[in-house]
């Protein structure tokens, strides 16, 4: 009986021991005590004002694209303060740790918050802000009532919550990668890795990724088969054009990922020698099968950014978009040549002369649509009457910050000034360069841009125009410096530099830091100021910024069916030829409409995930097996559900559109 | 070309005044990093044409199209232009065919691999020169230096004569590091089991500061070295004070030092065990151990044999011309 | 009142109807959504395919292919996989005629012959392991057992779903729902019968004759 016990309790508990919880970190204390007070706050607040039932049957069971847009946002905009958090400890580290100074985080704390910081701010926040936007709008640009798979739709983002909550997981119970964000082997390997932090990435991102993979087939399932009658490929809005090429490739290159990863986990788990130094493995394949997913990612992000900033210049010029049909070829073009290049992510590695050399090439031939890209903004600018509202003012600090990442972009694609160049700051300023001031910027300009139409008042322009400027001065402060540490030869991920000298620089790109925070905090004031002063920012019409695309001819927000009857597109800007048409809303003739029902399987699926992905982290196999079985059983038990749909009555459908027109 | 080079140099001049400071980078002491840099500064002045007044025209144009502006001409259903559209992706092709053809030469030019064929702007390698051959082995968390020929090993220092070819060989004991001396050269990749080459050469003496450009685990920010470039003299008489520094590096002494430890102060070995460095490189060192490079064949020989079997690249999987 | 007569932007007359007030049903997008997901799982297979090319042949001093694998066994195993596809290939045939019996029991022939494709494979892994050539042995091993693994792993999961689609039949009879859902696995089981056919030649054979 006693020799029993442990054994009993490995097969429950696994390696999870009470030494897994850092208690005796005051830093991750105090950050648990803070998420668990404001944690128990919100849950509180829920339960005092009695929102479960609202909340449980309105939103998280949710099959409504436009929910699960906002959703996808909210995650996001909750994993950027995660995400940001760890790249003002990491500035504040390196702000002070010289000389003899090591500065205030141990090398095991800041090499998870590096790691941390990366995948939490592509795969958590980049990520699931790209889906919420393309949720959202995509499906009313397109004249349809939803998403192709509006059950999948659900359960794709309570994967993208599944993973980003196993993520946060480690920050309380074990510990994250310390392996940098793309965890490479053999430092990933169980031999230089061998507690749990590697395997919480793994899993975290293998859930969230077939959330992301079945996302990307939905929408372009919807794209492809339910635009409205009359819009060809050629009249489709350049938002929905970026989305669908965003989303070819993430079901092109996820998988990728899913197999690297796969790999990775049997390396670990099973004893395979896919990367190992040893047993015939091969580390290289992995960066380059890491990449081969990487890339493409890079596209996936700023093409929907793109998209945006093309709505919004057209929009805010009072002008048609300047050259359509170069800009839908030029989205085309790179995502085909971003398949070319991946590479470039590592020409140190000695792949030869010409094979750098084709690969560098392959990398600058994608400035050319993207520089046709700059150049039609710019023309579509020209001969218009701008008007600058914070999503246009976003769009100029883009074309500027993006020029200038582009640049430094080429500059590192050619390889032998990567030699010297690549790993360094100026790598990191580059990224952040393009990712901040391309995807980021993008998003900012997406949201304020389409807020209105998803809750029927608009942002507050004074905070979003302090959020705007703070960001913009502050990206340049934190990222310029980085730009000069690189060509002084300082390498990424350093926690302590010898060179005192150094050291200015790093604390104005940590004040630089600072100003971003303030950005951020304006942000949340900016939400906190408009849902508060929602009635004198409410927009009865539908229309604030005199759209183009047929999302603007619905109310705001709009009905839960989005379009009473099914538009009929002649042009790419529909709705402003309806507008110039003078076409009124028909207040008659209504019919019943179709519509899928809710369903709580996403969040089941979801919660077993997470129970999954702990378990195994932990090596709690017998959690694993059950949850593992149980989420088979779930899935399978809702194929028996044949009751998926219902009707909105004609009369309903009456009344909400009289709602409209009257006021 | 050379018109060029000279604005690139000006505005180089121009950053450096405005900054004050001084970056390895822009000023390097190797041939290869001195390429490397011209290279930088021509890309990116190929690129400032088109990337300055891009930037200039679309804030000229957001200011002067600005809606309050009722001057400006309005033209809301303009939305195509054969001449501006050609001209959009004619401007960026005609850069990039530029840089394409700058990337192609400089890509084999400047291939780490290739042995060097100049010491410096006018200055041609001898036919008969013999580099320095230095094999360099990535550990946790620090720096071994074996140089073959002189028979000495070195932890976390480096020294080469001035204007004499070094020729490395990299590898690594566990995980992967990048090599690089700003000053001297780009970096390379030093992996388990594989071996990368670094060709380059010193054009003046002086200390330089070297590291590993790829993180590696917790004591990475410590894996740093110098690098002393030397006349001859100075290079011969470190080289006998590193002789005098002490033991033999033999396969025992290296699985001590192979352990993982952080801020390794400098230490010397006057003598290295014959075919050390293949070992490491074949994944062979501890008894018992198969080299990789025998295992891959059908007939497994003994370990000894094949620790002593020169063809190191055999360890190296991957093709490079 | 959907039609109206407005001046457009050339001051000509023209007549545009911007809604359709007859109800608009999208197509049907689960078959092409369907293989959607066949093609990225696809590329699953073809990352396993390239991570076995690269690794293929490193021994690490251990078995060979052509020393560990047996091709007879795989001869019947792949007979069995190919035929199964005909007779889910049957299966679809009764299906369109709606005749629910005979395509019931053309679809339990399927599955008897996937499982017994299965039931080979498994025995093959159980063998190799038991002469030391687990995929712990070597990198070559590694991706053999994943390679091939996952493709059972698969046929597996179709035959899990085979049942739940029996049971399904049997319930509600061929409705259009289960129509859609068996041409689905329909797709899914022949997708792998290609699959294994690069398996088969790519592992197999090729490695026999190396």
């Amino acid at each position: 009986m006693t020799l029993q016990y442990p054994d009993l309790a490995k097969l429950i508990f696994g390696r999870l021991t009470w030494e897994s919880i850092p208690y005796h970190e005051p830093i991750l204390i105090v950050t648990f005590i803070g998420v668990a007070i404001a944690g128990i706050a919100v849950l509180g607040l829920v339960t005092y004002f009695k929102l479960w039932g609202y909340l449980w049957r309105e939103w998280f069971t949710s099959v409504d694209h436009k929910k699960i847009g906002i959703m996808y946002i909210v995650l996001s905009l909750v994993m950027l303060l995660r995400g940001f958090a760890d790249a003002l400890m990491m500035r504040a580290q390196q702000a002070v740790a010289f000389g003899p100074h090591e500065g205030y985080l141990p090398a095991e704390h800041y090499d998870q918050i590096f790691t941390a910081h990366g995948t939490i701010m592509i795969f958590f926040v980049a990520m699931p802000m790209i889906t919420g936007l393309i949720n959202y709008v995509m499906p009313l640009q397109i004249g349809s009532r939803d998403v192709a798979f509006p059950f999948l739709n659900n359960f794709s983002f309570w994967m993208t919550v599944s993973g980003a909550l196993l993520v946060m997981t480690s920050l309380f119970i074990g510990e994250f990668a310390r392996t940098g964000w793309l965890a490479y082997p053999p430092l990933s390997e169980l031999s230089s890795s061998p507690d749990s932090g590697v395997d919480y990435w793994i899993w975290g991102l293998q859930i969230a990724g077939v959330g992301t993979t079945l996302s990307g087939i939905n929408m372009i399932a919807t794209i492809v088969k339910m635009r409205a009658p009359g819009m060809t490929m050629m009249k489709m809005p350049i938002f929905t054009w970026t989305a669908l090429c965003a989303n070819v490739l993430i079901v092109a290159a996820f998988p990728v990922l899913t197999a690297t990863l796969a790999l990775l986990a049997l390396d670990r788990y099973a004893g395979t020698h896919f990367f190992t130094a040893d047993g015939g493995g091969n580390m290289m394949m992995y960066i380059n099968l890491i990449w081969v997913w990487g890339h493409p990612e890079v596209y996936i992000l700023v093409l929907p950014a793109f998209g945006v900033f093309s709505e919004v210049t057209s929009t805010f010029s009072r002008k048609r978009l300047f050259g359509y049909a170069s800009m839908v070829y030029a989205t085309v073009v790179i995502t085909v040549l971003s398949y070319l290049v991946w590479l470039h992510h590592f020409f140190t590695m000695g792949s030869g002369a010409s094979v750098n050399a084709f690969f560098g090439i392959t990398t600058m031939i994608i400035s050319i649509p993207t520089g046709a890209k700059i150049f039609n903004w710019m023309f579509t600018m020209y001969r218009g009457r701008i008007v600058f509202d914070v999503p246009m003012l976003w769009v100029v600090a883009f074309i500027v910050t993006f020029a200038i990442g582009g640049m430094t972009g080429v500059l590192l694609a050619v390889p032998p000034a990567d030699f010297s160049l690549h790993n360094s700051l100026f790598l990191i300023a580059h990224f952040h360069n393009v990712i901040i001031g391309g995807v980021l910027f993008g998003m900012f300009a997406g949201i304020n841009y389409w807020f209105p139409k998803a809750f029927g008042f608009r942002l507050d322009p004074f905070w979003g125009k302090v959020s705007f400027w703070f960001w913009v001065v502050g990206f340049y402060f934190a990222f310029m410096p980085l730009y000069l540490l690189g060509l002084m030869g300082v390498t990424r991920r350093l926690r302590h530099i010898d060179d005192p000298s150094l050291q200015i620089w790093f604390e104005i790109a940590a004040f630089g830091a600072v100003l971003i925070l303030l950005g951020i905090a304006a942000m949340i004031v900016q939400f906190a100021v408009s849902i508060l002063r929602r009635d004198k920012l409410r927009d009865a019409t539908g229309d604030l910024w005199h759209g183009r695309t047929l999302e603007w001819s619905t109310s705001s927000p709009p009905p839960p069916y989005n379009f009473a009857f099914t538009p009929q597109v002649h042009d790419v800007d529909t709705w402003w030829q309806m507008k110039q048409h003078n076409w009124r809303r028909p207040v008659e003739g209504f019919v019943p409409i179709h519509m899928p029902k809710n369903t709580g399987t996403g969040v089941y699926l979801s919660v077993l995930s997470f129970i999954f992905g702990f378990a195994i982290v932990w090596y709690m196999w017998l959690i694993a097996a059950v949850s593992f079985v149980a989420l088979l059983a779930v899935a399978i038990h809702h194929t028996f559900n044949y009751d998926r749909d219902y009707y909105i009555p004609a009369d309903e459908v009456r009344r909400v559109e009289a709602a409209h027109a009257g006021a | 070309m050379s018109m060029k080079a000279l604005r690139g140099l000006l505005l180089l001049a121009l950053v450096l005044a405005l900054t004050g400071c001084h970056t390895v980078l822009m000023s390097p002491s190797g041939d290869l990093a001195l390429q490397q840099r011209n290279l930088i500064i021509i890309a990116l002045v190929l690129m400032l044409l088109i990337v300055v007044p891009v930037i200039i025209t679309a804030l000229v144009f957001a200011w002067h199209y600005r809606a309050s502006n009722q001057k400006a001409h309005y033209d809301p259903e303009w939305d195509h232009s054969t001449i501006v559209e050609l001209m959009i992706w004619s401007a960026p092709l005609l850069i990039i065919i530029a840089l394409g053809a700058v990337t192609w030469v400089s890509s084999h030019k400047l291939d780490p691999y290739r042995p060097l064929d100049r010491l410096g702007p006018g200055r041609v390698v001898a036919v008969d020169t013999k580099p320095l051959e230095v094999d360099v082995v990535a550990l946790d968390w620090k720096w071994l230096f074996i140089y073959p020929e002189q028979n000495v090993a070195v932890v976390n220092e480096l020294a080469a004569p001035v204007d004499r070819p070094i020729h490395f060989n990299l590898t690594a004991s566990t995980v992967m590091n990048s090599f690089f001396i700003p000053a001297l050269a780009g970096q390379i990749y030093a992996m388990p089991g594989m071996q990368t080459t670094l060709q380059a050469v010193i054009n003046k003496p002086g200390d330089y500061w070297g590291f590993s450009a790829n993180y590696s685990g917790a004591g990475f920010s410590y894996m740093n070295f110098t690098f002393h470039g030397m006349s001859e003299d100075d290079f011969a008489k470190w080289v006998a004070h590193a002789k005098s520094g002490g033991g033999t590096l033999d396969h025992a002494e290296y699985t001590k030092l192979e352990a993982p430890s952080q801020r390794e102060p400098v230490r010397y070995y006057g003598s290295v065990a014959p075919g050390l460095y293949a070992s490491i490189l074949n994944r062979c060192v501890q008894p018992g151990a198969g080299c990789m490079n025998m295992l891959r064949m059908s007939e497994p020989p003994s370990g000894a044999e094949a620790a002593a079997s020169s063809d190191n690249h055999a360890a190296m999987p991957m093709a490079h011309p | 009142m959907t039609t109206m007569t407005v001046s457009g932007g050339s001051g000509a007359e023209e007549t545009l109807r911007f809604h359709v007030t007859e109800g608009h049903h999208p197509e049907n997008a689960t078959l092409l959504g369907f293989w959607l997901y066949l093609m990225s799982d696809c590329l699953i297979f073809a990352c396993l395919f390239a991570t076995y090319g690269v690794l293929g042949r490193e021994y690490a001093g251990g078995p060979s292919a052509a020393e560990v694998l047996e091709l007879p066994i795989v001869a019947v195993n792949t007979t069995l996989l190919l035929f199964s596809s005909i007779t889910y290939g049957f299966a679809v045939l009764e299906m369109q005629q709606n005749r629910r019996g005979p395509m019931v029991a053309w679809l339990v022939v399927t599955w008897l012959l996937g499982a017994g494709f299965i039931t080979l494979e498994l025995t093959e892994f159980a063998h190799l392991i038991s002469i030391g050539a687990g995929p712990q042995r070597s990198a070559f091993l590694s991706s053999f057992f994943t390679l091939v693994g996952t493709h059972g792993l698969h046929v597996t999961c179709g035959l899990i779903w085979m049942i739940v689609l029996l049971v399904q039949v049997g319930k509600k009879g061929l409705i259009a729902a289960n129509k859609r859902r068996l041409m689905c696995l329909s797709m899914f089981w022949h997708f792998l019968d290609v699959v294994w056919v690069g398996v088969f030649s790519f592992v197999y054979l090729m490695g026999k004759l190396s």
